[in-house]
């Protein structure tokens, strides 16, 4: 991250060497701080709001008893299946057109109807084809990755500088070499890009879809405690939903600073 | 220096140049390799070459030369199989071409641009040993071999982002060389190095093409250079590009980057296609 000519008066990072509080922290603890003294100072009990303590102290218990592990493992086998599912489509649908510009004008019209529909509303139609249960959050994150994972891999492929393209042409490299030599290692790096952005819409449609509908996983769990007045239990699966996503998003940038390299981000990796 | 000096050398021919009046030349000795007849070449329906008629001899090292934008580089890829004529025929070994040839290799101005970034040297070398079918035991030796002989010994675990320019087109005509080609397209290869560079390699293209006695098809927009490297020079006369001087070098070989260009020979032809660029730029 440390641009040599970065200017000087930008926020200081944190330094490597001496520990302190992280500055963004600061915000947060000051509200939670102030949150447990207004329960504690007013003495308020509530059907609909919890004290920071009691949610922990439900989280903690929620930990330990399995209910909410089981619940993540439910939910994440659902967006990933819907991830990886969504994702293969859409990266064999994003490699065509980029490709070849007459597959891109015979599916434009066809993609541009379908890609505006809210996942959300496909759940009434979904259910209908697959009643409850995995298949039906698996086809909702499906069909929302598919789009993100297409536009992106169609603008990385047709980003490709056309100078390896006509390398590949006087090589006389048959068009599976061309893909597998030259087009999708070419385009990996923002295609990655592609994939972080869709395993968090993943994760959203994921929950939306157990909140709507779904018995399974954390959003059915969360309904499942706000149905039944437990306020510090449902804030408690909110806040382990926010860490399970930001879990999974530093899990990819790690992975795709380590595998890209810093290059990642641009399309121009010089490693491997 | 002093031939140079000399106030306003007379624009006659040179004693062995071809006559440029009669444009397709006879090839003189061995037999033609690349034959172009009647060539038009128009893009988006305007017309960039016109009646392009050129014989290449096997072996041959042709320099083309032309201000910027008389369509050196159209008639390089058009030759190369990547563009396709309007009108008249491309052929090499007898066969017209329809599409870019195993055989006939091109090497890019834009290196930086046509090395595979996430492939070492030595991956770059092998993308065209992959390309061609050999086989996977015999690629080693041969990666190897093309890089020492392009002055890359040791080099093949490097990717080309920590190579220097000049070592990147010389990785660049390692991976052409991995095609075997009979024919070697380069378009403008040095114009985008230094010149302490430029006339290194220069001097080892020269060489690399005496041993494997390749056919050069050269493009380039530096006079010396052509006349420096090739045994016949053309220049493209501009809307459309047309050939509009050829020239018969027959400085002996082989050149040396002093001696040769101080020949008053050279110097002759040097002036008569600088007096001709100008000429049609005018």
């Amino acid at each position: 991250m440390n641009q040599h000519a970065a200017p000087a008066r930008v926020p200081a990072a944190p330094s490597s060497r001496v520990w302190r509080f992280p500055r963004g922290l600061v915000v947060p603890a000051a509200l939670v701080v102030a949150a447990e003294l207004s329960f504690i100072l007013s003495g308020y009990q509530s059907d609909s709001l919890a004290p920071p303590s009691a949610v922990v102290v439900a989280l903690v218990q929620g930990l330990a008893n399995g209910e909410i592990l089981l619940a993540t493992g439910q939910t994440l086998v659902a967006a990933f299946g819907g991830l990886a599912l969504g994702g293969l489509i859409g990266l064999i649908m994003g490699v065509a057109r980029g490709m070849f510009w007459r597959v891109d004008q015979l599916l434009d019209v066809s993609t541009e109807a379908l890609r505006p529909i809210p996942s959300s509303a496909l759940i009434p139609v979904t259910i209908l084809i697959f009643g409850f249960g995995f298949r039906l959050e698996i086809a909702c994150v499906a069909f929302s990755c598919t789009w993100t994972v297409f536009i992106l891999t169609r603008a990385a492929v047709a980003g490709i500088e056309p100078r390896l393209m006509e390398v590949a042409r006087v090589l006389r490299l048959g068009m599976f070499a061309r893909m597998l030599k030259i087009v999708l290692p070419a385009a990996l790096p923002r295609i990655f890009v592609a994939f972080r952005l869709a395993a968090g819409l993943a994760l959203i449609v994921a929950v939306t879809t157990e909140v709507a509908a779904n018995p399974i996983g954390l959003g059915a769990q969360m309904m499942s405690a706000s149905q039944s007045l437990r306020p510090a239990l449902t804030i408690a699966y909110l806040v382990w939903i926010g860490f399970v996503g930001w879990s999974l998003n530093a899990l990819l940038i790690l992975l795709q600073h380590n595998v890209f390299g810093a290059a990642g981000a641009t399309g121009a990796s010089h490693e491997r | 220096m002093s031939a140079l000096a000399s106030p306003r050398l007379e624009k006659q021919p040179v004693q062995n140049s071809a006559a440029s009046s009669r444009l397709k030349a006879a090839a003189p000795g061995g037999e033609t390799l690349i034959s172009l007849s009647h060539v038009d070449v128009r893009l988006g329906g305007r017309p960039v070459l016109t009646d392009i008629n050129l014989d290449i001899r096997r072996g041959e090292f042709l320099c083309i030369v032309g201000g910027s934008g008389c369509g050196k580089t159209t008639l390089l890829r058009t030759v190369a199989g990547l563009v396709q004529p309007s009108g008249g025929t491309v052929a090499v070994g007898g066969e017209p071409v329809l599409e870019p040839r195993q055989d006939v290799a091109v090497v890019f101005q834009d290196y930086g641009k046509a090395l595979l970034p996430w492939r070492t040297a030595a991956g770059n070398v092998a993308l065209a040993l992959e390309a061609k079918g050999t086989p996977r035991a015999l690629r080693h030796d041969i990666i190897q071999d093309l890089l020492a002989k392009v002055g890359l010994n040791g080099q093949g675990d490097k990717y080309p982002s920590e190579l220097s320019g000049g070592m990147q087109q010389r990785l660049q005509i390692a991976r052409c060389l991995a095609q075997s080609p009979a024919v070697l397209l380069m378009d403008e290869p040095f114009g985008a190095l230094d010149a302490m560079t430029r006339q290194a390699l220069q001097d080892e293209i020269l060489e690399l093409v005496a041993q494997d006695d390749a056919t050069v098809f050269f493009v380039t927009h530096d006079l010396e250079e052509a006349v420096y490297l090739g045994d016949r020079v053309i220049g493209l006369a501009p809307n459309p590009g047309r050939v509009g001087i050829m020239l018969d070098v027959g400085l002996k070989r082989p050149r040396d980057q002093l001696t040769t260009r101080e020949d008053t020979h050279f110097l002759r032809l040097r002036r008569q296609l600088f007096d001709f660029i100008k000429e049609t730029e005018a």
